[in-house]
């Protein structure tokens, strides 16, 4: 049986768009979605986090059938590139929903949320609201939120695309580190080429509703080095 | 950007609509606070005027609390579920009773509500002896929350729907619970504007008229605005009407202040082609209180429509419509309406080309900021001085030279103007600044002024907005009973002023009959005005 995510035929239509996706995804390695816009990588992400449902098929967790399952009752974080926190609440509160949504929290949890904090560079913000911090260090608070909840796998969606250039490696690199700390599946949605190369394991690639490939990405790299991708931030 | 000549004719047209203004509500309020100072002021605190003052805060009060307390769940209702058959015309049906005049609406709740309405005619059958009554306070307030409930849902709803859609997938995945959802996502985002919404509610009700004078029951539920109107219509009292519009002025333009330092709400419609997904919607107990809930506003909202539309048609439309009666009022409103809409829709533009005018100079001097301020100013001065207390005051002007009949229609059509002239600002200025926005650079570049700027760069674009502002300011013109109240007689009868009349002289299925096609129009005019309204992209 494989342990990492698997979605089975798994078939949806949205408006006139049909999705049929069929593959499956390493545990333990950073796999980039790849593939044009429009091609359903979205789509794709949405399946595996619950926010959509399949009309037929099945999606696999670790093992178990998820396919109709809640999102909340999947082994799932999310980090969307936007609006990861809620901006009327401050940054510990943000981070504390991750892991009572009623905020019901013990001494330990609170330890925790500190410790998550400071392992992403956010030592000392918990009273900061949103508003008040860069877009980079928003989405080091979206991980530290990621950190505390502890699942298995961590669900990207264009997570940088709204950054420079240096912070996009320095968030990159943030990645890394945690991914290596924490050992988890980590699947992501790219438009970065560099980023590809520098943090991907693998790469799936989508086009038009479907799987075409998903390889290496030393194997990728090569054969879609003249693929035109939008650059990012242009969507 | 603008040349020396276009400026100077902007600021120009501005001071001449400022002056204008301040001229006709100057006149009305000097001459009632000339009237007869001594006896006006002793009977600013007797103890009738102060219960006319308490009831008219207590029924706002509790209109506002009503309103705002069942749109709150109806709003949550409609965002909870952003897809389902029929929801565009949910939408459309809150937005109806804003275009709908205020003496229809009325007619529509007595019809359902009243003595003889269906729900009394359900509860005899039920075997309950005491029908509900709606004349009174549960009257006012019943019509109250059937304006104003729907334009808070609106007001609501364009908050929860300008929510990053990220919001709702987090909490999804989070696992936060309805009550969670509630108290970390929903509720502070509503809480954020709940103040000015309650405002604005409060606002209105604090000054409605017509319903107060259809539905309020004498003298224990009158307001400020109706014991004016009869101060002077029936006891022909100027020092006590006096009094009560010195009271008026200082509730509304305290209830302004308090609104001017609340955040605004705006009905902007959502972004369109965003998706929204709401996992929260999909439990069964969820589908089956939001389904509650909407529809228990759908039947609120829709009933007394339905009621007016039945009533109306069971009366000889045919016949009313080919009265000389008739005619004789729809001409009359007609004209007053064309003649309305055309001074708002001037008047705005004057104002609005000033402003950008003294906007358009890198450096105004003191003397044309001042200018601008008070031009922006001068479109709300009717909030402030509301038309009852305008027409009191040239009311008793016009008295001194003989008789007032004369003069009345154009006070009317000049009342109807200022009253319209807050929204026609509201809907031209966007529109106006995004024109100058795209187009004065090019304009000044290639050195296109005067009458080729307007044939070829101005009027293409603006006919759009000045056609909606226009059909904004003749419905609310057509179906205003408040302005008309003071002067309306057999020399000067609107078609609101006749279905009052008609109604007053028990001829109600008359009466029906006129409200629906009063109402007809007034709906049809805002229809199409807000057709013609560009939706703004930004949020």
């Amino acid at each position: 049986m494989h342990d990492g995510i698997v979605l089975e035929q798994v078939a949806l239509k949205l408006g006139t768009t049909s999705f049929d996706f069929d593959c499956r995804i390493e545990t333990g390695a950073i796999t980039a979605i790849a593939g044009p816009s429009g091609a359903g990588k979205s789509t794709l992400l949405n399946l595996i986090a619950g926010f959509e449902r399949p009309q037929s098929g099945r999606i696999l967790i670790a093992g178990t059938d998820q396919t109709v399952s809640h999102p909340s009752k999947r082994p799932i974080s999310v980090v969307f590139q936007d609006h990861n926190l809620f901006a009327h609440l401050d940054i510990f509160t943000n981070v504390a929903l991750g892991i009572s949504p009623s905020m019901r929290l013990s001494s330990t949890d609170r330890d925790n949320i500190e410790t998550a904090l400071s392992r992403v560079g956010l030592a000392g913000f918990g009273k900061r609201m949103p508003g008040s911090l860069s877009g980079g260090e928003k989405q080091r608070a979206a991980f530290a939120r990621a950190l505390v909840r502890n699942k298995p796998v961590l669900l990207l969606d264009e997570p940088f695309a709204s950054l420079d250039a240096d912070l996009r490696l320095q968030m990159a690199d943030l990645l890394l580190k945690l991914h290596h700390e924490t050992g988890n599946t980590v699947v992501m949605i790219t438009h970065d080429r560099e980023e590809i190369a520098r943090v991907a394991d693998r790469v799936v690639r989508v086009e038009a509703g479907r799987v075409i490939s998903n390889e290496a990405t030393m194997d990728y790299l090569p054969r879609f080095a003249a693929a035109v991708s939008p650059p990012s931030g242009s969507m | 950007m603008l040349t020396a000549a276009e400026r100077r004719r902007g600021i120009g047209a501005g001071l001449t609509v400022l002056a204008a203004v301040l001229l006709f509500v100057g006149t009305a309020v000097a001459t009632l606070l000339a009237w007869d100072g001594d006896q006006s002021a002793s009977r600013l605190f007797t103890s009738y005027t102060w219960s006319i003052l308490r009831f008219t805060l207590l029924q706002a009060a509790l209109s506002t609390l009503l309103s705002v307390a069942f749109a709150i769940p109806v709003a949550l209702a409609l965002a909870r579920r952003p897809r389902f058959a029929g929801r565009t015309w949910i939408l459309r049906l809150m937005a109806l009773p804003m275009g709908l005049p205020a003496l229809v609406g009325a007619l529509g709740l007595l019809g359902v509500w009243g003595r003889q309405g269906v729900m009394n005619g359900w509860l005899n059958t039920a075997g309950l002896e005491q029908p509900v009554s709606v004349y009174g306070l549960s009257g006012i307030l019943l019509a109250h929350t059937f304006f104003n409930i729907p334009l808070a849902v609106r007001l609501l709803l364009a908050v929860l729907e300008r929510l990053p859609a990220e919001y709702w997938l987090l909490s999804a995945s989070l696992g936060m619970k309805p009550v969670s959802i509630f108290r970390f996502v929903e509720w502070p985002a509503l809480a954020r504007v709940v103040p000015g919404v309650a405002g604005l509610v409060f606002m209105l009700c604090a000054t409605s008229f017509t319903l107060v004078l259809v539905l309020g029951g004498g003298p224990a539920a009158t307001t400020l605005e109706v014991a004016i109107y009869q101060a002077l219509r029936f006891d022909f009292d100027p020092p006590r009407a006096i009094a009560l519009a010195f009271l008026q002025i200082a509730l509304t333009a305290a209830v302004i202040a308090l609104i001017a330092l609340l955040p605004a709400a705006t009905d902007t419609v959502r972004t369109a082609g965003r998706k929204v997904l709401r996992l929260d919607g999909r439990s069964a107990a969820s589908r089956l209180w939001d389904g509650l809930i909407i529809a228990a506003a759908v039947i609120f909202v829709a009933s007394p429509l339905l009621s007016v539309l039945v009533a109306g048609l069971r009366a000889d439309l045919w016949k009313l419509v080919n009265g000389p009666r008739f005619i004789q009022a729809a001409t009359t409103s007609l004209i007053i309406a064309v003649t309305a809409g055309v001074i708002a829709v001037t008047a705005s533009l004057a104002i609005i080309t000033a402003r950008q005018a003294i906007k358009d100079r890198r450096d105004p001097n003191l003397a044309e900021r001042l200018l601008s301020i008070s031009l922006a100013g001068t479109s709300s001065l009717v909030l402030v001085v509301p038309p009852i207390i305008l027409g009191t005051g040239w009311f008793l002007v016009l008295r001194q030279l003989g008789n007032v009949a004369p003069f009345a229609p154009y006070l009317v059509a000049i009342i109807n103007a200022m009253m319209a002239l807050p929204f026609a600002v509201r809907v031209l200025e966007p529109a106006l600044q995004d024109h100058r926005h795209q187009t004065a650079r090019l304009a000044a570049a290639l050195g296109v002024t005067g009458p080729a700027k307007w044939r070829l760069i101005d009027l293409p674009v603006l006919t759009r907005p000045v056609l909606t502002a226009l059909s904004f300011a003749m419905a609310l013109s057509l179906g205003d009973l408040g302005a008309v109240a003071l002067f309306g007689s057999s020399d000067l009868v609107t078609l609101p002023w006749l279905v009052y009349s008609t109604l007053s002289s028990y001829r109600t299925n008359d009466a029906d009959g006129l409200a629906l096609i009063l109402g007809a129009i007034c709906l049809a005019l805002t229809i199409l005005g807000t057709a013609g309204q560009k939706e703004h992209k930004h949020a």
